[in-house]
């Protein structure tokens, strides 16, 4: 029997099941209320995807190059102000930039083309006006994030391991104190918030952005630049032997990698409706690596797991526990603030019983996919039997 | 042909090389012998343009590349398989052939040359999926003299193959690297093994804290009494 699947039925597998997750989240969305419970799912699965994108973005440097960088909340930053400061309606701009003489930049792009091709085809043409013109400083976002990063890369690459997170962090924290300079407040409203830029209004939008984006960096993985990433890695003498140029690979792997941060940043300003510099701290960064960490160093599928379960976890399914009552009895330990004392007992425990995340360095195959379902009830019937491997196991089920 | 001339190498206050001058004809394996510390590899390393040089003139085939980088040495054909091994052990045996052959575009070439590979390693062609961490020792070293292979060296310089190997697989590697010679490769071994090393070695070199001390054909050598003395053990 032929238990292997052809390249061509896995591309036809995958993408199938893309497209019913998409289906899915369109048809969940016009059917359920945005008062039901429910809706908070839709709040997962937007900022899960923005999270996610970022997330592998980040594996690309810390788990495919093997350098250690915290910087990444810094490229969201630069990547959310590009965003929104390109975004805000002309109209808006008075009362947004109200200290600052509404600010130095008088257009917005989203409205440009809005306008354009609304002028041209009506309605629907202003809409999708709209959108190709976010499109624009989204991309925008994640280019001055690469030019950043590669202007900040050449000193900052040639550090090793610990001193490249510290050199990296602080150069975040620098950025977040930079973007709320008062001098500049013509441009990023100084310490006052930015809002009323153009956002997306389904939930599609985030998740196929991120899709496409998270497809680039797979195929780049995959590609012979993915694999010199991962000589780096591995050994940087050997692959300095084999002709790999060690600094323009790791400069190349930054600036790809905030490429897609600032393009999360974006993203997570659309998600947010309104941006301030003040929440892009370490912390965010720090939440990202834990994703990457508790998916799994080194694995594309694990970063998305893990920044669904992490952001379906301290935004939603851990909410009831600072409700104050459960089950109908009241706790006085439950109040505000609990949930996080709970997520963090949760982490400690996939730390100590995962210690290479939920996926290790694997990725998901459907393979591997079909193998464990097949497996499952023979897995469960030998669950007794403690001294049987798992190869033993699969064995028997050929 | 490889030339080096007078050269000087320091690490900090160290100086590693002393003024040495080799040379490295073509279609002859030249071992380069000598105790720990005596500055073997910082000879291949600075070939390679891993450490930078002092003084002197490392001249390839006419061309001076003493200040060349290491991505356009291993263009023009020098291969260094790295002491250790230092195979990549979180790719397949399959991928670290092919970053061996990163900086080639030829990809009919590329094929031809890992099926030649394979064929001087048969076991890798069995292992072909395995991650190369979960090699032997033995078969990570073959792995990486494959992988310097695939960039399609003139000359592969092989820094202690022997190294932490047993006796019969030293006895395999040593036949492949005059297999390596016959196809028209031509090789510098370092070892400090130098009784093997000695014998398969058209040239040889003795090394000692940053001097060459002697030179000479490699049978010649082994009948020497102070190389005897120092490095056989007898």
């Amino acid at each position: 029997m032929n238990r292997e699947i052809s390249k061509k039925q896995r591309n036809i597998l995958t993408a199938s099941a893309c497209l019913i997750v998409l289906l899915l989240v369109y048809l969940g969305n016009m059917l359920i209320p945005p008062t039901s419970g429910m809706s908070m799912m839709f709040t997962v699965l937007e900022k899960g995807a923005i999270y996610a994108l970022v997330a592998v973005s980040m594996n690309l440097l810390n788990g495919f190059t093997g350098l250690f960088s915290l910087g990444q909340a810094g490229f969201m930053l630069i990547g959310a102000y590009t965003y929104a400061v390109l975004s805000i309606p002309a109209a808006s701009r008075d009362s947004v930039y109200q200290y600052f003489d509404g600010g130095l930049i008088k257009f917005s792009i989203p409205e440009i083309f809005s306008n354009a091709l609304g002028s041209m085809l009506g309605e629907t043409g202003a809409v999708i006006g709209e959108y190709i013109g976010m499109l624009i400083p989204m991309i925008l976002a994640g280019i001055l994030a690469a030019i950043v990063a590669f202007l900040i890369g050449i000193p900052v690459l040639r550090l090793k391991s610990d001193y490249l997170a510290i050199a990296t962090l602080g150069f975040a924290e620098i950025l977040r104190a930079f973007f709320q300079w008062n001098a500049l407040g013509s441009i990023t409203n100084g310490s006052n918030i930015l809002r009323s830029f153009s956002t997306y209004s389904t939930p599609l939008f985030p998740v196929i952005i991120s899709g496409i984006c998270i497809v680039f960096i797979i195929l780049l993985i995959n590609s012979s630049y993915g694999r010199a990433f991962k000589a780096i890695r591995d050994d940087e003498i050997a692959a300095e032997a084999m002709g790999v140029n060690l600094f323009r690979h790791k400069q190349w792997s930054f600036v790809i990698s905030s490429f897609f941060a600032g393009i999360g940043g974006a993203l997570l300003a659309m998600f947010q409706n309104s941006i301030a510099s003040t929440p892009f701290t370490s912390n965010m960064t720090y939440e990202l690596l834990l994703i990457v960490v508790i998916g799994g160093i080194g694995s594309v599928t694990g970063s998305i797991i893990g920044s669904f379960l992490f952001v379906a976890c301290s935004e939603w399914w851990l909410r009831f526990l600072d409700a104050g009552s459960f089950l109908g009895m009241d706790f006085a330990f439950m109040r505000p603030g609990f949930r996080k004392v709970v997520f963090a007992v949760i982490i400690m425990l996939i730390v100590l019983f995962y210690r290479q995340g939920i996926m290790g360095t694997k990725e998901f195959s459907w393979n591997g996919f079909i193998v464990f379902f097949r497996n499952l009830p023979l897995k469960i019937k030998n669950l007794g039997k403690k001294h049987k491997k798992n190869t033993d196991i699969e064995k028997e089920a050929r | 042909m490889l030339e080096i001339k007078g050269l000087n190498v320091h690490y900090g206050g160290i100086h590693a090389l002393r003024g040495i001058d080799m040379e490295i004809p073509d279609g002859q394996i030249v071992s380069l012998i000598g105790a720990n510390g005596a500055g073997k590899s910082t000879t291949l390393k600075a070939i390679m343009g891993q450490v930078s040089k002092t003084s002197g003139e490392v001249i390839w085939n006419g061309n001076d590349i003493t200040a060349t980088v290491t991505k356009e040495i291993v263009k023009q054909g020098i291969a260094l398989c790295p002491e250790g091994r230092k195979v990549f052990p979180d790719l397949t045996v399959e991928e670290n052939l092919m970053i061996g052959a990163y900086l080639r575009k030829d990809k009919e070439e590329i094929r031809k040359d890992r099926d030649w590979v394979y064929e001087l390693f048969p076991r890798m062609k069995e292992r072909e999926w395995q991650l190369a961490g979960t090699l032997s020792g033995g078969e990570q070293q073959m792995l990486a003299v494959g992988r310097a292979l695939m960039t399609k060296p003139k000359l592969l310089m092989l820094d202690e193959p022997s190294l932490g190997l047993a006796p019969l697989v030293i006895r395999d590697i040593f036949a492949i690297i005059k297999q390596i010679k016959e196809a028209g490769v031509n090789v510098l071994l370092i070892e400090q093994n130098a009784k093997a090393a000695l014998e398969i070695s058209d040239i040889a070199y003795v090394m000692e804290t940053g001097f060459i001390t002697m030179t000479g054909e490699g049978r010649q050598l082994l009948n020497d009494e102070r190389v005897k003395k120092a490095y056989l053990g007898e």
